[in-house]
């Protein structure tokens, strides 16, 4: 079940530090462990796309709690990644934000709008597998009576 | 005006010589006014020095309370006064201490004659002891003020616990004035429980915050606004009718935050929330 293989090389700069991407169950776990510099980011990105189509994984969880500064490029690549996953049918969650990010986040007014957080790998994974458990359409034939048939 | 050389040495000798019968006069001036809050062997004692001190002072030439010969005397009275601020006495009450002395020396000069002479010495000497009074003043409030400093460091330590409610709920019963400083304390420790103990759930209790202004509102918003940054969700609960009523005149909006009114309300609709996230996964 657990994978990690190397990215592949892209066309952009190979000499690039790599953020690498491993393959849990049906969730892409990526655990940011050195600077995110813009290149760095960029590259994280385009990687990603490319494992959520190859993959077919339905979550990806990003953790950031070794990150001491997350600036507004780094947010706004973070947003990407989220909207990019989302048009891919994968659900998005940042997790690990260490309190000091938060605050300093807070006092820059940004707060990082479309991105889902959770404290840490764990309740993200918890939280991504409550969304693949009730797809939106299930629910509502679970509310209408199907048992007895009385509903038409 | 100040007490020349030679009334400053005459005083000393009227110290030295009437001793006993000036310390029990002089304390039974001053026990009236203490109202048997200190015992009056304590008291006696302590007047004994002083009037020791006094005589020293004086033997020793000191023509004002800031002269050198009368250190000694100073560092008694500071000594005296931030004990008794201490206990608990007012201001006044220790500066009738020291004047208590003026009265019982006019009795004692009284009982000598040579009127236009002692009228003289007198109001010198008087000077002298008023200055000695309103030293007992200055220290008395140095004392008091740093009693103050003292405790708003207290209560700064003091202040603001982050408690474990549930498993996953933990809870900030915020009490007292919330400004600046405070709420950045508040705000550091609540984040750093939430990773702690990795709660997903933080309520923020207010009952005990006594006015809510803009600010403090401000600073209420950040808390919750980092806490859902970093995944977690946040409540404010314990809000009174006033409270909810400045809020509303103010226009200050709390959004999607959820409010509550009590505690247990919030905890219930955390506990609520958490069961209805857990119940279609399992």
């Amino acid at each position: 079940m657990c994978s990690a293989t190397p990215t592949r090389p892209s066309s952009r700069g190979a000499d690039v530090d790599r953020v690498p991407i491993l393959k849990i169950g049906g969730i892409l776990l990526v655990s940011i462990q050195i600077d995110m510099a813009d290149q760095v980011a960029l590259q994280l990105q385009e990687d990603l796309a490319d494992r959520v189509v190859t993959t077919g994984c339905h979550g990806v969880i990003i953790d950031i709690s070794a990150l001491d500064i997350v600036d507004s490029f780094v947010g706004r690549t973070l947003a990407t990644i989220a909207s990019i996953s989302r048009v891919l049918d994968a659900e998005t969650i940042v997790v690990g934000m260490r309190p000091a990010v938060a605050i300093t986040l807070v006092e820059l007014g940004l707060s990082l709008p479309g991105i889902r957080t959770a404290l840490n790998v764990e309740l993200g994974m918890e939280l991504l597998a409550q969304e693949r458990a009730v797809p939106p359409l299930l629910l509502e034939v679970e509310d209408g009576e199907v048992e007895d048939g009385s509903a038409s | 005006m100040a007490l020349s050389v030679e009334e400053a040495n005459r005083f000393a000798a009227l110290l030295e010589n009437d001793r006993d019968d000036l310390i029990a006069s002089w304390a039974e001036r001053v026990i009236g006014t203490l109202r048997g809050r200190l015992s009056h062997a304590e008291l006696r004692r302590q007047i004994s020095e002083l009037s020791r001190g006094f005589q020293a002072a004086l033997a020793g030439g000191a023509r004002s309370l800031s002269d050198e010969p009368a250190a000694e005397l100073r560092a008694q009275l500071s000594e005296l006064s931030g004990g008794r601020a201490r206990q608990g006495f007012s201001a006044t009450e220790i500066a009738v201490s020291v004047f208590a002395l003026k009265e019982s020396m006019l009795a004692l000069l009284n009982r000598q004659d040579g009127a236009a002479a002692t009228l003289r010495d007198y109001v010198a000497f008087s000077s002298f002891v008023d200055e000695a009074a309103l030293f007992t003043f200055d220290s008395y409030v140095r004392v008091r003020e740093e009693l103050i400093a003292d405790q708003a460091e207290q209560l700064l330590e003091l202040s603001t616990p982050v408690v474990k409610l549930w498993e996953g709920v933990v809870a900030v019963p915020l009490v007292g004035t919330l400004d600046s400083a405070r709420a950045q304390v508040v705000m550091e420790r609540l984040l750093q429980t939430l990773v702690d103990t990795s709660s997903p759930y933080a309520i923020i209790d207010i009952t005990g915050v006594p006015a809510v202004d803009t600010q403090v509102a401000q600073h209420i918003l950040k808390t919750v606004v980092a806490a859902r940054l970093m995944g977690a969700d946040c409540i404010i609960s314990g809000i009174r009718p006033q409270i909810a009523q400045t809020i509303v005149a103010l226009g200050i909006e709390f959004g999607d935050i959820a409010t509550k009114a009590s505690l247990a309300d919030a905890l219930r609709y955390v506990l609520g929330h958490a069961n209805q996230a857990k119940q279609p996964g399992r």
